[in-house]
């Protein structure tokens, strides 16, 4: 069989054993050490100019409470923008996924069936972003600006525009498996960001599809010349966001028990910036899932810092901005390092 | 009648206006070596990529073992033992040599999950071994981007051979080689031929592609213009005839 390797030479090789060596490790790991220096030094600040808030475990159960919503976002967008793609248009799918929830709900009055629907339903936007993208050839960047617009529209024209209450789900197991506390602190979505986190881990750095996913960011030439099928691969990391997207949007609104339409508005920068600030390349071929988990805690801080160090809430911005285009810069200047 | 490994039949491709081969009729034996030779646009590239499945030709068939072969695809090429050391190379710079050698073809389990030491072990035999890496500065976990140009060919070619080919494609293998590089090269195709496969080979310099080949394939403007088996026409012969076929469109 041509595809089983050949082993005729291999009996006298010594086996590989991979030693340590420091330049080596710097070079592997330059990104992820670059991020998680960036993490302790904007810790150390924090501490130092508000020990009394960051200093006491409740500020750290309220950022484990907050950043999943857009973290867990953040971990398949990672892995589409490792590949060369873009998606802005997951602000909307949460959005839809929930109205196809409430919409389920009203039919059936089964919350776990209407659970399910919104998942289908962020997969299955998540699919036609891909087609769109894949069989038309049209940019990434540009197609899910209008696939954003487009499902936004659709939340409004099918909700009338209203918020409503979703207090029925309490009564069932879903809200305390997916927003509850265990031991009254620790919140379940930080659960599930850390879970979705490791099965992202494990698909893009152990499994085919994470290893075409960076061949196809690094040179789509190459990955087409090496038989491996491109535009299917794209559609499933669309897809793989649209579930992910939905998901968030169940968990959000569980959370405050409530349906705005205007569901996911808030989160479209917080979780580019995650990615981008974890060290992820524009350019694609490059980005971990330790920097985006890390990068999505300082995008999560930064709000509660600038209050916290005494400014006023004004200067979030200014300092999400000089952040992240600090963090760009550096991880820009380290990668040239690298090579 | 003996069947050939592989055959093309009345082959033609088209990019829109522009016809690039027109009724091409290739063959290539068992345990042969075939040199393509031609001009800039002549049509050497798309010949290639229709014999390892990246183009679909406009028209004609291709015959494995004399054996047709529908809708050729590249996994199916692979499939079939063409492996192909592509003139681009086509590596991926940023990632480890590891992954680079086990590109589109990652060895994995059942569900698609990767045998990662296993593949680290083979990477590291094969760059011994094979390639003639020595340096403790290159590992299995080097990215590809940092090597040399002949490191790099090295790479492309260990790949070839690593996955039991039984036709190996060279594609303008030795452009940006040393001239040490380039003797390795040559040694390389001449392996290939003892190792009892067969090999379609290309370049743009006549002497390299006179001294491996047992048979020179010329084309020109999307045609084949002739061929000769290399024991029965000597190089002097060879390189008026390119120069004549070059300005005139024959050979003779």
């Amino acid at each position: 069989m041509s595809s089983q390797p050949n082993g005729v030479t291999s009996a006298a090789s010594q086996p590989y054993k991979p030693t340590f060596r420091l330049g080596r490790f710097f070079r592997a790991y330059g990104t992820q050490l670059g991020i998680l220096g960036v993490f302790f030094t904007l810790w150390f600040i924090f501490i130092v100019s508000a020990p009394e808030t960051f200093l006491s475990p409740q500020i750290y159960y309220a950022f484990m409470s907050t950043v999943p919503f857009f973290g867990m976002m953040a971990i398949p967008l990672t892995m589409v923008v490792i590949a060369g793609e873009m998606d802005l248009s997951f602000p909307s799918i949460m959005a839809m996924g929930m109205v196809s929830f409430i919409l389920t709900y009203a039919a059936t009055t089964s919350v776990a069936l209407s659970f399910i629907t919104a998942l289908i339903t962020g997969v299955f936007i998540g699919w036609l972003n891909g087609v769109i993208i894949v069989k038309f050839g049209i940019p990434s960047l540009v197609a899910t600006i209008g696939t954003q617009f487009f499902w936004r529209g659709a939340v409004l024209v099918l909700s009338q525009g209203k918020s409503g209450s979703l207090i029925f789900i309490k009564e069932s197991l879903l809200r305390p498996s997916l927003v509850g506390k265990i031991s009254n602190e620790f919140p379940m979505q930080m659960l599930w960001f850390i879970t979705i986190a490791i099965l992202g881990w494990v698909l893009l750095n152990r499994h085919k599809f994470g290893a075409h996913t960076y061949l196809i960011g690094d040179n789509v030439k190459s990955a087409e010349l090496m038989g491996i099928n491109t535009g299917r691969t794209r559609i499933m990391l669309f897809m793989l966001i649209g579930l992910v997207s939905a998901f968030a949007g169940v968990v959000a609104s569980f959370h405050v028990a409530f349906f705005w339409p205007s569901l996911g508005e808030g989160y479209l920068l917080s979780t580019l910036a995650s990615v981008f600030l974890g060290g992820t390349s524009v350019f694609g071929g490059t980005g971990t899932i330790l920097g985006t988990f890390i990068g999505a805690f300082i995008i999560g801080a930064i709000q509660a810092a600038t209050v916290a160090v005494g400014l006023t809430g004004f200067w979030t911005q200014l300092i999400y901005g000089l952040i992240i285009v600090l963090s760009v810069i550096m991880h820009t200047y380290l990668r040239k390092r690298m090579e | 009648m003996e069947e050939y490994r592989l055959e093309l039949k009345n082959v033609s491709k088209n990019f829109g206006e522009v016809q690039a081969l027109e009724n091409v009729n290739f063959q290539l034996g068992r345990n042969e070596v075939v040199g393509l030779l031609g001009d800039n646009g002549a049509g050497k590239s798309t010949l290639i990529k229709i014999i390892t499945g990246y183009y679909r030709p406009t028209s004609g068939e291709i015959l494995f073992n004399g054996q047709k072969v529908d809708h050729l695809t590249v996994s199916k090429a692979r499939q079939l033992g063409v492996e192909t050391v592509y003139q681009e190379r086509a590596l991926a710079e940023l990632q480890t040599l590891w992954r680079n050698i086990f590109l589109g073809r990652e060895l994995a389990n059942r569900g698609g999950f990767l045998k990662v030491s296993m593949m680290r072990q083979e990477t590291h035999r094969l760059m011994t071994q094979s390639m003639g890496f020595t340096s403790s500065a290159v590992s299995p976990e080097s990215r590809v981007g940092t090597f040399s140009g002949g490191e790099k060919q090295g790479v492309a070619i260990v790949r070839a051979l690593y996955f039991d080919a039984e036709i190996i494609i060279l594609d303008e293998p030795t452009m940006g080689l040393s001239l040490n590089e380039t003797a390795k090269l040559v040694n390389f195709v001449r392996d290939i031929k003892r190792a009892g496969k067969s090999a379609i080979f290309i370049d743009h310099n006549v002497l390299h592609v006179y001294n491996v080949a047992d048979r020179v394939v010329v084309i020109d403007r999307g045609r084949i213009a002739g061929q000769f088996l290399t024991k029965d026409i000597n190089l002097d012969t060879l390189m008026e005839k390119m120069v004549r076929v070059a300005n005139t469109g024959s050979l003779d």
